[in-house]
């Protein structure tokens, strides 16, 4: 494996002149939020800085592709679950939509697997935030402001990750029983996916773990369940305790295909038009939940569709870093 | 009214109880309250800031970095009379509490119902959820389950300007940035949490708890390091040098061996196969690096036997020295050897007595200089150690606290971590939720770390 070292040059020379400065990763999370602005484009470095398996960590540019990640990572028998649907996406791509994958039931949102940030910010400031060990509180939480923040703090260039080894069996059932039901027989399972009639589950672990779980489930072996497909996409959160009353909101909405996150309240949610994505918006709404657009969609929807929480410091915390609003400007609507 | 009479107090007695934590910095307050509701916390905020006065909020005060150390005179707005454990869910494993809610209490009220709360400082039996708020606590069993900033989901918190929002919530995402991320770990510089939101997680069917012993701290170390390597990443990995061993083993009579040079505390967790394939690895590396006895618990009443020899050993110092001065820092694990060796080293250069108790799965060294403050020039000794042993952390890759934070007491050693633009960021961070710095002031960030509204910096001048 080749490492390379860190030039934030290119990314901080973008700054220099006046107007808005856009980052691009792999273009998986293009449409993910707010329509993407006009402006200077700048890539991320793509890379592995520095990998010590012993340590559990990986520090890699921005721009490196979740899938080289996972290779790099698996050939010491480890991985970072970040787990992006397109698996071509950056690192980078992932943070800032902040978007976690199927495995969070077990291992968390992508923002608890970062331990280090490295951005430049407008003012052409390379800034450090967290720390390159697995525990740290030493001053506050950059790395958790970054993630999510669709690029409006900075550009992100440099991150060191948590690695965990690499579970030794990793399989798919499923079964038609009730998703709480299933839930309740497993320890710790790793996605539990209900699309309304199946309830799929991924049990990882030691291979005699992995079997006794699937049978202690009721759970047929089974391929991993696809994403709903469709021009028109959208990521519901919801309380987990509004889940089953949403799922009833939803298969009422005509064209509507979903797939629920069991214990996490994440739902994937698709269409072929963009009134599907309107009307699941407001389903969520209704039930204390709101929907994320990641593709598709009405020409003026904003990609969240409701009031940002507590606007008075979103804007004090983009006047500290991005005074004059260069940093992907027009991707949130806060 | 804002709050009764019997909720605000300025007799000198009382002052002088709240003027230092389990630290060992030293303050004073202006006068201290002690609100029972979210809406007293919020009037004791607005109080204070009509009187020109900073707040301090303090939880048990068992914080060892000053964080809870009044400073400026302020208002200390104690937190411990919101003692409530206001909701479980159950089935959806999320329970809210009040922040002076003790830690070990909230997880004995839901094991009744298979749950528990994971992060377990050893001041689980005083310290509470809201002080784990503030410092974003971690504890032995955070190796496998991550630290307090894992386990919050959502919190209600009166903002320094006197206004009641909730940061996060139990949807798994909320639009916008993470301001609950944010919030967990920042030691009281951006307001008071009164409700919290927390994972509750659930029991595992199968545990099984080790003793290791070595006969030297070298082998114990590289026991970690190889476990960590071998692909096991245990529920608790914790390491305790001959001094701690022997005190412990003194004052509780756990079974710990007494002529050993190191003992791991070793706990993994989870189903039947997994459980047993880790032991069967921890003892096997274990072996490979000389262990001298490994002992495997038999039952429940022999593993909480352990534990509590762990959990005690902060109790257990006083039997060696009237004071101890309990340092935080991580290092990356393959560094524990070398990091572990300059540790005792800097000791010996300073005659001090060292003992090391600490999370050695994580890399989480808590190094323990034992003194009797009464003694000329000690203090300065355990001082300029302590600096040269946190010094010695950063330069092999660490960083300054693992899970006490910073407070005061590492305050002015940020600058060995961060630069002048990092320092700069967090100190905007800082002043967007509290532009007027009434929070808890002149704590976590040294005096200057706001550097001029520069927009442009010429080139070569940032690192």
């Amino acid at each position: 494996m080749d490492l390379i070292t860190l030039d934030a040059e290119p990314v901080r020379a973008a700054f220099a002149d006046a107007g808005a400065v856009v980052p691009v990763g792999a273009r998986t999370h293009w449409e993910v939020g707010g329509p993407p602005p006009q402006g200077r484009e700048v890539a991320a470095p793509a890379g592995v800085v520095a990998y010590d398996p012993a340590d559990l960590t990986v520090t890699v540019g921005a721009g490196t592709p979740v899938d080289a990640l996972d290779r790099a990572l698996a050939e010491h028998g480890q991985h970072c679950p970040l787990d992006p649907r397109d698996p071509g996406a950056t690192v980078g791509g992932v943070l800032a939509t902040g978007l976690s994958g199927r495995r969070r039931l077990r291992y968390g949102p992508v923002r608890d697997q970062v331990l280090e940030v490295r951005l430049v910010t407008p003012a052409g400031r390379l800034v450090k935030g967290g720390g390159p060990t697995v525990k740290n509180v030493t001053g506050y939480d950059l790395p958790r402001l970054v993630v999510g923040s669709f690029g409006t703090l900075g550009v992100l260039v440099q991150v060191t990750l948590r690695c965990w080894p690499r579970p030794r069996a990793a399989r798919w059932g499923t079964t038609t029983s009730d998703p709480s039901t299933v839930r309740a027989a497993l320890f710790r399972p790793s996605a539990i996916v209900w699309d309304g009639h199946a309830t799929s589950v991924l049990v990882e672990g030691e291979p005699a773990d992995v079997d006794a779980e699937l049978r202690a489930g009721a759970l047929a072996p089974a391929e991993a369940p696809p994403f709903p497909h469709g021009a028109h996409r959208g990521r519901v959160s919801v309380p987990s305790a509004a889940l089953v009353a949403l799922a009833s909101d939803l298969d009422a909405i005509h064209g509507c295909r979903w797939a629920a996150e069991v214990g996490v309240g994440t739902v994937h949610v698709a269409g072929d038009s963009a009134d599907v994505l309107r009307d699941t918006r407001a389903a969520a709404h209704a039930r204390g939940g709101w929907m994320l657009r990641e593709a598709g969609g009405a020409p003026d929807d904003d990609g969240f569709g409701v009031p940002v929480p507590n606007p008075q410091l979103h804007a004090r915390l983009r006047d500290a870093f991005d005074p004059d609003r260069r940093c992907n400007p027009g991707r949130v609507p806060w | 009214m804002a709050l009764g009479p019997d909720r605000a107090r300025a007799e000198p007695l009382e002052l002088a109880l709240y003027a230092r934590d389990a630290g060992t910095s030293e303050g004073r307050a202006a006068a201290v309250c002690f609100p029972a509701t979210a809406a007293d916390v919020a009037a004791a905020i607005r109080v204070a800031r009509a009187h020109g006065r900073p707040f301090v909020a303090r939880g048990s005060g068992t914080g060892l970095a000053g964080g809870a150390t009044p400073v400026d005179d302020p208002v200390v707005i104690v937190t411990t009379a919101l003692n409530r454990v206001l909701d479980v869910d159950v089935e959806h494993r999320v329970a809210w509490v009040e922040p002076g809610v003790v830690n070990l209490d909230l997880s004995r009220a839901v094991a009744p119902l298979g749950l528990h709360y994971a992060p377990d400082p050893s001041s689980q039996q005083a310290c509470t959820i809201g002080g784990n708020v503030a410092t974003n606590a971690g504890g032995p069993h955070c190796l496998s389950y991550g630290v307090t900033a894992a386990h919050v989901l959502a919190l209600e918190v009166v903002l320094p300007d006197g206004a009641t929002t909730v940061l996060g919530g139990l949807a798994p995402d909320t639009p916008g940035f993470d301001l609950r991320g944010c919030f967990v770990g920042s030691e009281g510089t951006m307001g008071i949490a009164t409700r919290i939101a927390v994972r509750l997680t659930p029991d595992a069917p199968a545990v099984a708890t080790l003793l290791l012993a070595f006969d030297s701290v070298d082998a114990a170390a590289a026991t970690v390091s190889g476990t960590i390597a071998g692909g096991v990443v245990p529920a608790a990995l914790e390491m305790m040098d001959a001094q701690i061993t022997r005190a412990v083993e003194d004052f509780v009579g756990a079974g710990y061996p007494r002529d050993a040079q190191a003992v791991l505390l070793a706990e993994v967790d989870g189903l039947d196969g997994g459980v047993g394939a880790q032991v069967d690895l921890l003892r096997e590396v274990a072996r490979t690096n000389g262990a001298t006895s490994i002992r495997v618990a038999a039952d429940d009443a022999e593993r909480t036997l352990l534990w509590k020899g762990r959990k005690s050993a902060f109790g257990a110092i006083a039997r060696i020295a009237p004071n101890y001065y309990l340092h935080d820092a991580v290092v990356p694990r393959t560094k524990l050897v070398d990091v572990l060796r300059t540790v005792y080293a800097v000791a010996d250069e300073y005659d001090l007595t060292m003992m090391n108790v600490f999370h050695a799965g994580d890399g989480n060294l808590h190094p323990l200089i034992a003194f009797d403050r009464r003694v000329p020039g000690v203090w300065e000794r355990v001082h300029a150690a302590g600096t040269e042993i946190l010094t010695a952390c950063i330069a092999a890759g660490g960083v300054l606290s693992g899970e006490h934070g910073v407070g005061l007491e590492k305050r002015d050693l940020m600058p060995l971590l961060f630069g002048p633009d990092d320092l700069d960021a967090q100190a905007r961070v800082r002043d967007a939720f509290d532009p007027d710095g009434v929070a808890n002031p002149k704590k976590v960030l040294p005096r200057g770390s706001r550097c001029a509204d520069v927009q442009t910096i010429p080139d070569g001048t940032w690192i």
